[in-house]
């Protein structure tokens, strides 16, 4: 928890048509930290990350990502939306989706460079898919273009990873190797990930971060089977799960 | 029925009649330098799924051309063509279109369609209010190719050279839109101005296409061939070249089929591809069942 701050949110207020989606958060974010941002839908999860994204403007308070306004921080964020909104018929290959997280360093018009190309290629192997890079996106299963879009953020070269449910709709092996990919790079960047269902938060969790209108903390050793239930009002089923998963080793 | 030897005949005289004519000529240029701005930007189109825009747009300018041939009419501005008043129209409705529903809350298909009936509306009076003979509301409709002059070829190479430039010079930023406006906005794009500039290309684009097969039929020319080269291609890039050999195709052969029997050439054109279309959607669905068992 200590080190460079990367995220600093300050006495944030945002309100959607006069409706407080979030109110009075307030909430630090270190390098290298693993933050899970868990809750209620419509709780206000991709509404927290789209003002550290810069995509939305809060009413009150402060959002400074690495000490700046985050529309200019921008070029430090590697990003994966939601999935459910892309269309899974659309005409691309593996690596032309890489190589979009170029854009924007320094790419102009034209086709791109080779060092694109060459950044492009290393990501796809780092998420272990630099042999599908010809391949149709529409032709990969579920897990796989995960990782596609993961390696896409990453190909901006980022500091900071944000992701919106990256695992929503994956079964739970393909959930597990993707939550053991982002710990891998969670040893070179900080990772924010929004995450619908808290039933493997406890695996490999280093902070866990509750948004229900107001933003709660809680260490990890404290998310046991009451703290969920508290909640989601009663959801057992997600807490027996968590338990054949089992407790984070000690100092990780 | 016709024998082959008639039909061989047929396309011989067809043959025959493009040495000999200048109006073939010019007809089977612009479907040609037509169909390069239809592959590029349709691909966007269809791929970003705003058919319907395109479908809205090309009916409103329905309303521009009626302005232009009234005053060019009755005010004998004679450099005044069509052609220009669809231009502005389709830019005006491009824009008004994209602002709406990228600043106000109102429903986007309310507008498009809005835009859609009261652009012809505008064009349907305008032609009825202009003195003389009116067959040129059919031509605008249902497309006019065979009446190309070298004035008009002039301008839609222009404009296609336009488009095309735009819409390579732009691909990967375009690409990114289409693919996934957030991310890309996350990336530091400036996503509004390439969704409108988006707009304006299919805008361009239609104005080349109505002069082949009329207001009527634009969204056809403007997607079949993409959605048939979507079954043989996975890229970008792939899907605009190959569509735009398609719709090259698809416009030379209803051409020359309609030549000999004398019949509405942009109908012929789009009865063609949306024949094909037909044979390969209904091919693949039938390759697909067939390997599931």
């Amino acid at each position: 928890m200590s080190g460079e701050k990367v995220v600093s949110i300050d006495g944030l207020t945002f309100s959607y048509d006069g409706l407080k989606v979030l109110e009075d958060v307030n909430l630090q974010i270190s390098k290298n930290d693993f933050v899970w941002i868990v809750g209620p839908n419509g709780g206000g999860k991709t509404t927290l990350v789209k003002l550290i994204l810069g995509l939305l403007q809060p009413r009150r308070g402060t959002v400074r990502v690495f000490g700046l306004e985050p529309a200019e921080a921008r070029s430090r964020i590697g990003y994966m939306p939601q999935f459910a909104h892309l269309d899974p018929q659309f005409p691309i290959n593996v690596l032309d989706v890489v190589l979009m997280g170029r854009l924007g360093n320094g790419n102009g018009l034209g086709p791109f460079r080779k060092k694109d190309k060459a950044v492009a290629e290393r990501v796809l192997d780092e998420v272990g898919l630099l042999d599908m890079s010809r391949r149709s996106f529409s032709s990969l299963s579920g897990g796989q273009q995960r990782r596609i879009l993961i390696a896409r953020a990453l190909a901006g070269e980022p500091d900071l990873l944000i992701l919106d449910e990256p695992t929503a709709n994956l079964d739970l092996l393909v959930e597990k190797e993707l939550y053991d990919l982002l710990r891998e790079l969670n040893s070179r960047l900080t990772i924010v990930m929004v995450s619908h269902d808290p039933a493997f938060v406890s695996d490999n969790v280093e902070r866990v971060v509750c948004v229900k209108r107001k933003v709660s903390e809680h260490p990890t050793c404290e998310l046991e089977g009451n703290f969920i239930g508290e909640l989601f009002g009663g959801e057992m089923r997600l807490v027996r799960h968590d338990k054949h998963i089992g407790k984070r080793k000690n100092g990780e | 029925m016709t024998s082959i030897s008639e039909r061989g005949k047929t396309v011989s005289e067809f043959i025959d009649a493009l040495m000999n004519h200048a109006f073939l000529q010019y007809a089977m240029l612009t479907g040609v330098l037509a169909s390069i701005a239809c592959g590029i930007v349709g691909t966007y189109v269809v791929t970003r799924r705003i058919t319907y825009i395109g479908g809205g747009i090309a009916h409103s300018i329905l309303g521009g051309m009626g302005v232009a041939y009234f005053l060019s009419a009755t005010y004998k501005w004679n450099n005044l063509h069509p052609l220009y008043g669809a231009l502005v129209a389709a830019i005006l409705a491009a824009v008004v279109i994209g602002l709406i529903s990228l600043r106000t809350r109102e429903r986007e298909d309310t507008v498009i369609s809005s835009l859609w009936a009261v652009g012809m509306a505008v064009g349907i009076l305008f032609i009825s209010r202009t003195p003389g003979y009116n067959q040129d509301l059919m031509s605008y409709l249902f497309g006019n190719i065979l009446m190309v002059t070298s004035s008009d070829l002039w301008l839609i190479i222009g404009l296609d050279i336009l488009v095309a430039i735009i819409g390579v010079l732009f691909y990967n930023q375009l690409t990114a839109v289409c693919f996934d406006e957030e991310f890309a906005r996350v990336r530091g794009l400036n996503v509004s101005f390439y969704y409108l500039l988006l707009l304006c290309l299919t805008a361009l684009t239609v104005v080349i296409l109505v002069t082949v097969v009329g207001v009527v039929m634009v969204i056809a020319l403007l997607t079949l061939p993409v959605a048939v080269a979507g079954h043989f291609t996975r890229t970008m890039w792939g899907t605009m070249i190959l569509a735009t050999i398609l719709s090259m195709i698809f416009v030379v052969i209803g051409l020359a089929v309609s030549y000999g029997p004398n019949l509405p050439a942009g109908a012929t054109i789009i009865l063609i591809a949306g024949l094909v279309y037909l044979i390969v959607a209904v091919g693949a669905g039938i390759f697909r069942y067939g390997r599931e068992f």
